[in-house]
């Protein structure tokens, strides 16, 4: 037995590691809880680290700003010259300060104008992992962040956190293909679901064929999913076209584009409106109604109309139009008036030729007992004519 | 010499040529490459390509040519790069121990001196990981990821020059014997 242990040691070694492994990634899994531990340990041991680097990183980047540059000072060409690219380097330097300065002040006006109760927090270091879709962020359990919470900017939403530890908390990028948020079109109200696709982009899924989505409209939060509020933007749409069996619909992340550095992570969300789409006014012209035709039969209420130009449109013939003045002339004819007619009474022949004669006797009968005396007369009809062009005052 | 005499000296005089790293080497090198993972990128968005875990992975288990001490190594590295990243533990920490432990056997047959076996084994073992990850992936966590062969085998060639200068910068790291 001991002989074979050791003639099979080696690979009784790896069996039994990976084994371990199986067994932990199996207790994840099933439970669907992290090892909690092991995390928070790795995660305390690295943030110190990296903010001492990040510390160092700019420290060193200070000193050689403000003293390696100079070294040679004394000379006088290469003074002038040290100067101009210490100069140059302290311009972009500043500018950087300046933009990261903006950047906090605008993170800081939105959380103020926000309804959302909102954390402000920096990226620290991405997660582990060749194609990385997460990243951490300098504040943690302790600060009340907690796992699933929505991360964004004023751009746009950024992600969710997707383990809060007690100094850092791990943020979920809306890139990731695990990443999911409800989201609704400003312009038609068309809903779906945010995916991201593993790279720079997202996909809208479950959106109809039949749905309207344009390129260029912007996508809101719906806050059905319970992680973002209602109505903060997400991106705009790049590419719609029809597939099989929803629309394909790309979107670009407003809140990802040019790299993330702080964000504001969502502690309380309170819903918003989703912003009208600004649309320009302009003035509809509505032409006066065709003038009647040779051939076109006019029912007589319909000629008699009075034309406000308003409601001139109403004036125009249907079909069921036509039909009803059919009948109401075939009503006449034979003497009978709609809704009043006794228990008893003879019913309306709807198949009575109407001779040429009824017709217009039917018609002037029906003015004089059904129009008020005010109706203008029928030759008083006429097309409207368009407005007059008014003079200019100016 | 009959073939199994010429086998087993080959191997032997492979095993002598066992490299040694001091223990703060041992230590150091892994946690600074997974470091460099999760803090580098933050500036140079491209560096997130390079798999500096997988690449010190290697090459602890191709130089001391134990088995042992490669899966090891490979499992440490692994369940490290899992707990810093958005995976259930033991998804890097599985495919590392199995890297470790074939790089490990590998070492014992091949001539890991030189650049070109190195530049090969680079590329094979970035792949070979890749496509580990991916099958974990799907069997275990059932999730529908597809494997990307282009590009895998682009970021594979790119991993192999890298791990090929780095290898030769982590060779001074040795002990002398």
């Amino acid at each position: 037995m001991e002989t074979l242990l050791n003639r099979y040691r080696n690979i009784t070694v790896l069996l039994l590691v990976i084994f371990a492994q199986l067994i932990l990634l199996a207790y994840q899994v099933k439970n669907d809880s992290d090892v909690r531990l092991i995390r928070v340990w790795a995660v305390t041991a690295v943030t110190p680290l990296a903010r001492t680097i990040e510390g160092a990183r700019g420290g060193t980047e200070g000193f050689l700003q403000n003293y390696v540059f100079l070294r040679d000072t004394h000379a006088e060409n290469e003074r002038m010259r040290t100067e101009l690219g210490r100069l140059k380097l302290e311009n972009q330097f500043l500018k950087t300060e300046l933009a990261t300065a903006d950047r906090a002040k605008a993170l800081q006006v939105f959380e103020q104008h926000s309804l959302s109760k909102m954390i402000a927090a920096r990226v620290t270091a991405t997660a582990a992992g060749a194609s990385a879709t997460a990243v951490f962020v300098d504040r943690g359990s302790t600060s009340g962040v907690e796992k699933g919470m929505g991360v964004l900017t004023p751009d746009g939403i950024v992600g969710k956190v997707l383990a809060a530890y007690p100094t850092a908390s791990l943020v979920l990028l809306a890139t990731d293909p695990s990443f999911a948020a409800g989201v609704v079109s400003q312009k038609n109200h068309v809903r779906g679901i945010l995916k991201g696709v593993g790279h720079g982009t997202c996909r809208v899924d479950y959106v109809q064929n039949e749905e309207k989505v344009d390129s260029g409209e912007w996508f809101y939060t719906s806050g059905d999913d319970r992680i973002f509020p209602k109505g903060m933007p997400v991106g705009q749409v790049t590419a719609a076209r029809p597939g099989n069996p929803f629309q394909e619909v790309s979107v670009d992340p407003a809140g990802l584009a040019g790299g993330v550095e702080e964000v504001l992570i969502v502690l309380q969300g309170v819903h918003q409106e989703i912003p009208d789409l600004k649309t320009a006014s302009q003035a509809v012209y509505v032409g006066p109604p065709p003038p009647a035709g040779p051939n076109d039969s006019l029912p007589a209420s319909a000629q008699d109309a009075p034309n406000t130009g308003t409601n001139s449109a109403s004036a125009l013939p249907t079909d069921a139009d036509k039909i009803r003045e059919h009948y109401k002339d075939v009503a006449n004819a034979q003497n009978h008036k709609f809704g009043d007619n006794p228990p008893g009474s003879k019913p309306v022949d709807f198949n009575f030729q109407l001779k040429p004669g009824d017709k217009s006797a039917a018609a002037a009968k029906s003015n004089t007992t059904a129009r008020p005396a005010t109706a203008p007369p029928a030759s008083a009809v006429k097309p409207a004519a368009p407005p007059a062009p008014k003079p200019d005052n100016q | 010499m009959r073939y199994s005499d010429e086998h087993s000296l080959l191997y032997s005089q492979r095993e002598t040529q066992i490299s040694r790293f001091k223990a703060w080497v041992l230590l150091l090198v892994p946690l600074a490459a997974i470091l460099f993972q999760v803090y580098v990128p933050l500036f140079f968005q491209f560096l997130a390509y390079l798999d500096l875990p997988l690449i010190v992975t290697i090459y602890f288990a191709l130089m001391r040519r134990s088995p042992i001490g490669g899966l090891l190594v490979g499992a440490f590295v692994g369940l490290a790069q899992d707990s810093l990243s958005k995976n259930p533990l033991g998804m890097f920490g599985i495919t590392l121990t199995i890297i470790g432990y074939v790089a490990a056997s590998v070492g014992l047959r091949l001539d890991v001196e030189h650049p070109l076996i190195r530049l090969i084994l680079g590329f094979f073992f970035y792949v070979f990981h890749q496509f580990i990850f991916w099958a974990l992936s799907r069997g275990l966590l059932a999730q529908q990821v597809a494997f990307e062969t282009q590009r895998t085998l682009v970021l594979g060639l790119l991993n192999a020059i890298v791990a090929v200068s780095l290898f030769h910068f982590l060779d001074k790291l040795k002990e002398r014997s």
